[in-house]
């Protein structure tokens, strides 16, 4: 660990639900029109309200990193199928890949294919993967990119990036929705480079979570990675100090809800890149990573459904 | 028996260790010959499957495939206790 001891500025405490209040939380922002059914579990749309806080915290991010000069780029929320083949995504996470496929038949192809969805069969039998995939977190367009620049300057690089993301755990907790916002900063440079940065988000976003009045603690995580494999790279990560969360109770205060993460790659995006620092050394990275629709839940569970009585000094941090 | 050059063998079939097998000591410790955690991952599976063992989730971890010789202990010890 690079000095930063695991936190816990408060103990997780959540509100009382409403007395006989029998509804879940994901139920009351139904209820409230904060999210919007979609028949799909963690596939939800968002109202107005809901949006103007997942705008406001975007912003504080903005502004917490305003002086670091970072190259501000913004991807769709897909990426090439063969980029996502090489980063490395199904080695850890297979479960949580969403690939985009399509109708790649023929005209008769076409009308069985109506046939089966007339009759309630398979209809997609003729449906095949494209060159598309649903990007499983922000900075994964990113690195291909950067590489193709050559050589990192001398003293590193920085971006700030913001997508959709997706992740097929369907779950009846709001907080694990499958497609939803991720705002990062992404660091390359020489380990001192990426470790400073990581140490420094650290405190800035401990304290921007303090400020909007989030019990919080700092923890020490790993990657959800698929498997018993998945079981020894999780021990490894956590072992070796690599990931961090910072985390509030949300649905519950037993498993509290990881907000934000700040991510220690090593060399391993340098590798598989060809990331270069200027001395020709593999290059590390490091990011940090808002969990905006995170975020937004966290605020409303502890300050309540309804914006306009949520605290003053909160409203202030969020809209001036 | 779990023998050093039957590891060695299982080695090679590790893309970061393929060249660097043979020479490896037993007391080298193969993280800072290349080994990453994929690489970690893969040797267990293949240790699994030629010793038909299961590492428990206490040993899921870097220091249980380091070096030669801590593989050996780990994996006879394991070899073991399934016969028994």
């Amino acid at each position: 660990m690079d000095g930063f001891a695991a936190t816990s500025l408060s103990p997780g405490v959540l509100p009382d639900d409403e007395a006989g209040e029998p509804r879940s939380f994901l139920d009351r922002l139904f209820d409230g029109g904060l999210l919007i059914r979609t028949g799909v579990d963690g596939l939800y749309g968002r109202s107005g309200a809901f949006e103007s806080v997942v705008e406001a915290v975007d912003r504080l991010a903005t502004g917490l990193g305003a002086e670091d000069g970072a190259e501000a780029l913004r991807f769709p929320p897909a990426m090439a199928r063969t980029a996502f083949e090489r980063s490395g995504y199904l080695k850890g996470f297979p479960n949580l890949a969403g690939t985009v496929h399509c109708f790649c038949g023929n005209e008769a192809d076409h009308a069985n294919l109506l046939a089966c969805l007339e009759a309630g069969d398979d209809w997609t039998g003729k449906q095949a993967a494209s060159e598309v995939v649903l990007t499983p977190a922000a900075c994964y367009p990113l690195y291909p990119v950067a590489a193709a620049r050559g050589r990192l300057p001398a003293d590193g690089l920085l971006f700030d990036l913001q997508s959709y993301c997706f992740r097929h755990e369907p779950s009846l907790e709001p907080t694990r929705m499958q497609l939803f916002r991720m705002r990062e900063y992404v660091r390359m440079g020489s380990p001192e480079q990426v470790l400073a940065f990581r140490e420094m988000w650290l405190e800035r976003g401990t304290a921007m979570m303090a400020g909007l009045g989030l019990p919080l603690a700092v923890d020490p995580a790993n990657d959800p990675f698929f498997g018993r494999a998945g079981r020894m790279l999780a021990n490894n990560q956590r072992n070796q100090g690599l990931k961090f969360e910072l985390n509030v109770p949300v649905n519950s205060v037993e498993k509290p809800t990881a907000c934000l993460s700040f991510n220690y790659h090593q060399d391993h995006f340098g590798l598989t890149w060809g990331l270069e620092q200027a001395d020709g050394s593999v290059a590390h990275t490091a990011c940090v990573g808002f969990g905006l629709e995170r975020i937004t839940l966290a605020l409303l569970r502890h300050h309540g459904l309804d914006l306009a009585k949520w605290p003053a000094a909160v409203r202030e941090k969020l809209w001036g | 028996m779990v023998f050093v050059n039957d590891i060695r063998e299982l080695l090679k079939g590790i893309g970061s260790l393929a060249d660097c097998a043979d020479r490896v000591s037993e007391e080298d410790d193969l993280f800072e010959k290349g080994l990453d955690s994929f690489g970690s991952v893969q040797l267990m599976l293949a240790l699994e499957e030629k010793y038909n063992i299961e590492f428990p989730d206490h040993l899921l971890n870097r220091r249980s495939f380091s070096t030669i010789r801590i593989i050996r202990e780990t994996v006879s010890a394991l070899t073991v206790s399934a016969a028994a």
